[in-house]
């Protein structure tokens, strides 16, 4: 009995990671989809940037409330899963909490996660009453509708039943520890679980030995499909928010980079020696598809975890646009997956859609290009960047620009300003001192 | 009024074979636009006030390309950039101020990759230094007590994490700051930006410029301090809206530290 639960779990984790692997693979060739862009220098800078933001949650403290909610899940995301290498080792070993020699600490150890569960629990009921009941706005815009909403469900719902399964566990496994059940020696301290107790006390041992079981198997699948179920879902966040936060933008958030291939032409325009006149001429401008924009444009997209906080505090949105940055994320992601999807059907002729397919250009010319969406994320994802790329393409290629801004560059050509001002007033103030 | 104050320009002082410590970058908005004009005069006045050996470009000034990059065209921008790069470079510009915090943003993070390295300074870290530095001091004591809200600009703000200057001035006016309910790095665009400014906005339930001023009007400042020629206008606009124009003045930070010192 105890190898044949021994087989079936090495097998189910080897599904579990085998599954894991390959759609995290998908996720990273999607991403590459994207253009080159170095992100690897100054890498002090940026281990300590991951270490605030990531780790440290440092640009989440803006809102406290779901600041301490938030890291309540987190911290117990993070140290739950010392027990869940115990459990593994458990389940291969067909041992029975297998760190229990180390004593006081392990009781302290186990006392301390029962502490986390409730509050992993009691944060994720908290999330489900803010999403639902006191429906926080940034929760409910258009975006959200259907799977978003759906796929945030899930996630605070899994995380309940995987706590309370936790707990049940050991509620169980300290009634049969104190019967002096063989195989349950006497290990953990359950300050929270202790009051389950009553709940189960009342069942022969062999019922018990068989919850126990049910729920440390519920348990462990649990999260081995929570695992699985990551790279479908916003959740992913908690494994990109890492590597995002480390591929953060170094320069000032309201610095834009220039487009090289277009210095090099507009010096030639000028005559200037340094232009290269062999360089080849560029071959398209601003960002029409995921694949014209950075890898870095679309690993934002897949850490974005559509907590809404750019679109929340983006003037466009609060002012009734349809502009939201948000969006504008989710769009980047759903196209990137849509390609991605389409390359493991092995379909490899382009089809008729592109990034613009499903972002309007009435949405990006909305922008204020105030950045408050970048500063709001938590985890550095950069909307603005995209919309940038997307207005490139749109002036640049198309030339689509709003009439008034077309007017605009007309002035900025025939007077150096962007008004109907003859330039020889430029200086006309200087008179009236 | 003090007596009349020349403004040289570059090619001016060249001709004399000075080369002027600071560039007062105007703008477009400073240059053409009749409320922003007020900024730049301010400024101008502290300058020659403090003696401060400056110049401008005059009329070999040309916008920096930053509403055309913004609204995604790259290659206007560039021409307009290296322009402006070959003409500052020829005067062996070192240092440029400037009271627009578009023109700071792109001149001190755009320009070097394209061959312009510059010392920027927007205004307002600009007079703060003067005031550390004891060369700037207000004894008259104008705003004192006077309530005053600050309206953090973006490109200033968050753009560029300058959020501490324009607050030390307002503190050394004796000036009671309010802040505005989204301030510092959670500030509140204008509307202008984005080349906003120069278009109608999209189709919407409000316009950004009146959310914000309606804000700002919440605090009961009877003086809106900005440092930016656009927030100006649109702020300017956002309190008209609600017909305050009468009790609350928009007044950037420039015209302020002037008008304390008499200028």
């Amino acid at each position: 009995m105890q190898i044949a639960q021994q087989i079936l779990f090495v097998i189910a984790l080897g599904i579990a990671i085998y599954f894991f692997y390959k759609n995290v693979s998908k996720i990273r060739r999607n991403i590459l989809l994207g253009r080159d862009e170095n992100r690897s220098d100054q890498p002090k800078k940026r281990w300590s940037i991951m270490l605030k933001v990531a780790f440290g949650q440092t640009k989440m403290v803006a809102r406290p409330i779901p600041a301490i909610l938030h890291f309540f899940v987190y911290a117990g995301f993070l140290l739950i899963n010392i027990e869940v290498l115990e459990i593994m080792l458990d389940g291969i070993l067909g041992t029975h909490r297998i760190f229990a020699f180390m004593g006081p600490v392990y009781d302290v150890a186990i006392a301390f996660f029962e502490i986390l569960a409730l509050l992993v629990l009691v944060g994720c009921v908290v999330f489900l009453t803010r999403r639902f009941i006191s429906r926080i706005p940034r929760f409910h815009k258009p975006e959200m509708k259907g799977w978003p909403t759906k796929d945030a469900t899930i996630i605070l719902i899994t995380e309940i039943v995987l706590m309370a399964a936790i707990l049940k566990m050991n509620a169980t496994d300290q009634i049969l520890q104190a019967r002096g059940v063989d195989h349950y020696a006497n290990a953990g301290s359950f300050p929270v679980s202790q009051y389950l107790v009553p709940f189960f006390d009342s069942f022969s041992t062999s019922t018990l030995i068989v919850f126990e079981r049910v729920f440390w198997w519920f348990h462990i699948l649990g999260i081995l499909v929570f695992l699985n179920f990551l790279p479908y879902s916003k959740h992913f966040h908690i494994i990109l928010a890492f590597p995002n936060t480390f591929y953060s933008k170094l320069k000032p958030i309201g610095q834009v980079d220039n487009i090289g291939s277009i210095t090099n032409e507009v010096k030639m325009m000028m005559g200037d020696p340094s232009a290269d006149p062999n360089a080849p001429p560029p071959e398209s401008f601003g960002a029409k598809d995921v694949t014209d924009l950075s890898w870095k444009n679309i690993m934002d997209a897949y850490t974005c975890t559509e907590c809404g906080r750019c679109t929340s505090v983006c003037p466009a949105n609060a002012t009734g646009k349809v502009l939201s940055p948000r969006k504008i994320m989710m769009d980047t992601r759903d196209r990137a997956e849509e390609i991605g999807k389409r390359m493991d059907s092995g379909i490899t002729e382009p089809d008729d859609k592109n990034l613009l397919t499903y972002i309007t250009p009435e949405e990006l010319w909305a922008c204020n290009s105030c950045n408050a969406c970048a500063e709001a994320c938590p985890i550095n994802i950069d909307p603005l960047n995209v919309i940038g790329q997307l207005r490139q393409y749109l002036v640049m290629e198309k030339a689509e620009a709003p009439n008034e801004l077309n007017m605009m560059f007309t002035n900025i050509e025939n007077n150096g300003a962007p008004w109907q001002f003859p330039a020889t007033d430029r200086d006309k103030w200087t008179t009236e001192l | 009024m003090a007596e009349k104050i020349h403004v040289p320009t570059v090619a001016e002082l060249n001709a004399k074979g000075v080369t002027p410590d600071v560039l007062f970058w105007v703008g477009c908005a400073g240059s053409f636009d009749e409320r922003a004009q007020k900024i730049t005069k301010a400024m101008a006045k502290i300058l020659s006030h403090l003696e401060i050996n400056f110049a401008i470009l005059g009329k070999e000034e040309s916008c920096t390309g930053d509403p055309a990059k913004r609204s995604g065209n790259e290659f206007l921008f560039q021409m307009q950039a290296m322009n402006n790069i070959s003409i500052m470079n020829g005067y062996g510009i070192t240092k440029i101020l400037t009271t627009c915090p578009h023109c700071f943003n792109t001149l001190k993070n755009e320009y070097p990759d394209l061959g312009g390295n510059y010392d920027v300074m927007h205004h307002t870290s600009y007079i703060q230094d003067l005031i550390n530095q004891g060369k700037l001091t207000f004894g008259k004591g104008d705003y004192k007590g006077k309530k005053i809200t600050y309206h953090d600009s973006c490109y200033i703000g968050r753009a560029n994490g300058i959020y501490d200057a324009p607050r030390d001035i307002l503190k050394k006016l004796d000036a009671e700051l309010v802040e505005l309910k989204r301030c510092r790095s959670n500030g509140f665009c204008c509307g202008a930006g984005g080349a906003q400014i120069f278009k109608e906005a999209e189709k919407g339930t409000k316009e950004v410029n009146v959310d914000r001023a309606e804000e700002a009007l919440e605090t009961k400042a009877t003086i809106v301090a900005s440092n930016c020629p656009f927030c100006m206008t649109m702020l300017t606009d956002g309190v008209k809206h609600f017909n305050k124009e009468g009790e609350v003045q928009v007044m950037d930070l420039a015209e302020l530290v002037a008008n304390a010192n008499d200028l």
